[in-house]
């Protein structure tokens, strides 16, 4: 579904490499955490699969196109089968939950019925029945992102990218998000999330890559986090992430449903 | 669908960028108001030249009926002196004249009739009351001292008029104007596409959000870009469109109603040629816009 060949790409002529070499495989209906520390090629990586960028080197394939070489006009062709959640949400803040939902299909020109036929089932699913109206502001984080997710998959994308989706978020509700994702993934939907949520990752028990200074240096299929220290390497023992409580979390549960 | 959703984003886009969009409206109106005024200056020009200019250079006026002049003595000019005067044309002119045209009293009145039907002042005149004259093309325009010289003083011609002197300043000052208009035109246009720009830009970052939005899920460039273009045209023409009213009222009140009544010999333009140059305004407009946003939209919304 994602294919990454060899992949480098440089931002400045003589900078340190953002992504270097990379090479990633993601099949059709994944799971796949994106792990490693700020600034080592996560969103570098999503962006290219998005075709923000071009790659500087190396080829990448998403959902059966060669997307480094797509001409510009068949872009939005490729984002059509593509939806991405954010940390920040994204919602337009003068649009009602059932319409920022709704623009995302009006933008693409679908007619009027199909609309008022699949916006209300996919706040449904979404668990946001009967809040189409409300505005943004009076969600709760946790709903906004559950609009937002709701946003990206109403046009049935193959593939969903979340980039941090559950960073503004405590972790009773990431957990509901980190549900809705794993429901989502399983209708078909390959899912790749970027994320620093070691506790997530653990928990789902997922593939897992980790990058670091753009370099693959992890692919599990059944992965944990890992070693925060292995992963923030130039943080080490500080006071902050050691303060009493972030490390004593309760362990997640995931529960599964069918 | 589409249609109802981008004409829903053009009118959002307008609301939220009033002061611009009237300010975009005003300067498209006052440039394009200069643009018509040199097209309507020049269609004036060649309504005189029309007229008078390409026909004569010099004319010849024949003595009528009752002239005072000495060369006039006997009376109306005759066919003989006519005659005469031809034949020094043809001999001691024929260098300097290209081409001679008899206007008889008759031919005279005709194009008289024709440019006032409705008589002169008010009085009904007749083919007596106009003057024959000898109409001569010059090969050098600037040898009508020769011409003149040749030609006064002879039996049975009145006067010799160069009709360029006439007109001459006339055309040289409407050529300076329609200059100055083009010039303010010129101006005003540039200003006109730099507000245009400005505009397109503030309205793209205060709907950075939405336009964010609509490259993610995959909404196509036209798509994204249309409502700015038609925001941009839109105020564009109605600019133009003002600049077509304010030129048909100038027209109207200051041609047709003041100047054609207080020097009512010349042919002047009127509303219709207003309505020719209008069109050719509000496309002005159109691509004017269409430019502007082009260049603005490429560097504020790519994909």
């Amino acid at each position: 579904m994602i294919r990454f060949e060899n992949v480098s790409k440089v931002y400045a002529r003589g900078a340190r490499p953002a992504l270097d070499q990379v090479s990633v495989d993601v099949e059709r209906g994944e799971f796949v955490f994106l792990v490693g520390a700020s600034g080592s090629g996560k969103s570098t990586f999503l962006s290219l699969v998005l075709r923000e960028q071009r790659p500087t080197r190396g080829r990448v394939y998403v959902a059966g196109r060669d997307v480094a070489n797509l001409s510009g006009w068949r872009v939005p062709t490729l984002r059509r089968q593509l939806g991405v959640v954010f940390q920040d949400f994204r919602l337009l803040q003068n649009k009602t939950v059932h319409e920022n939902v709704a623009f995302a299909l009006q933008v693409i020109g679908k007619p009027r019925h199909v609309i008022r036929d699949t916006v209300p089932e996919v706040l449904d699913m979404v668990g946001l029945a009967g809040k189409g109206k409300r505005m943004p502001t009076e969600l709760s984080g946790g709903e906004q992102q559950r609009a937002a997710i709701a946003r990206a998959i109403v046009n049935r994308p193959q593939i969903l990218l979340a980039d941090e989706p559950t960073g503004n978020l405590d972790p009773t509700t990431s957990l509901g998000i980190m549900r809705l994702l794993d429901r989502i993934n399983r209708t078909g939907t390959t899912v790749v999330m970027a994320t620093h949520d070691d506790e997530i990752v653990n928990e789902m028990r997922r593939r897992v890559v980790e990058l670091s200074d753009g370099v693959v240096v992890r692919d599990e299929a059944r992965g944990g986090y890992g070693e925060r220290e292995a992963i923030l390497p130039h943080v080490g023992a500080s006071p902050v992430l050691d303060a009493p409580g972030s490390g004593t979390r309760a362990p997640v549960q995931i529960v599964r449903e069918v | 669908m589409r249609f109802q959703f981008v004409l829903g984003e053009v009118f959002s886009g307008l609301r939220r960028n009033t002061t611009m969009v009237v300010a975009v409206v005003l300067v498209t109106f006052v440039s394009l108001t200069f643009v018509g005024a040199a097209a309507l200056l020049q269609a004036q020009i060649g309504k005189l030249k029309d007229d008078w200019y390409d026909l004569v250079e010099v004319s010849v006026f024949l003595c009528p009926e009752g002239s005072v002049a000495p060369t006039c003595a006997t009376g109306e000019a005759t066919d003989d002196q006519v005659e005469a005067v031809r034949k020094i044309i043809d001999t001691e002119l024929s260098t300097e004249v290209s081409k001679v045209y008899f206007e008889s009293k008759e031919r005279a009145f005709e194009a008289f009739s024709e440019r006032y039907p409705d008589g002169y002042q008010g009085t009904q005149l007749t083919a007596d009351d106009m003057q024959a004259s000898l109409r001569l093309k010059l090969t050098d325009a600037e040898q009508f001292a020769v011409v003149s010289d040749v030609l006064s003083g002879r039996d049975g011609v009145e006067i010799v008029e160069d009709q360029r002197a006439v007109f001459e300043p006339l055309f040289r000052t409407l050529n300076v104007a329609t200059l100055l208009a083009a010039g303010l035109a010129g101006v005003m246009l540039l200003a006109a596409v730099l507000l245009i720009t400005t505009t397109i830009r503030l309205s793209a970052v205060s709907r950075r959000k939405e336009t964010e939005i609509m490259r993610l899920v995959g909404a196509s460039n036209l798509f994204i870009q249309l409502p700015f273009l038609l925001e941009g045209a839109l105020a564009a023409v109605l600019g133009s469109l003002l600049a077509g009213g304010g030129l048909w009222l100038a027209v109207r009140f200051m041609v047709s109603d003041w100047l054609e009544r207080s020097v009512d010999w010349v042919a002047y333009v009127s509303e219709v040629d207003v309505l020719r140059v209008a069109p050719l305004l509000v496309i002005m407009a159109v691509a004017l816009a269409a430019l502007s946003s082009f260049f603005t939209l490429n560097r504020y919304t790519r994909i």
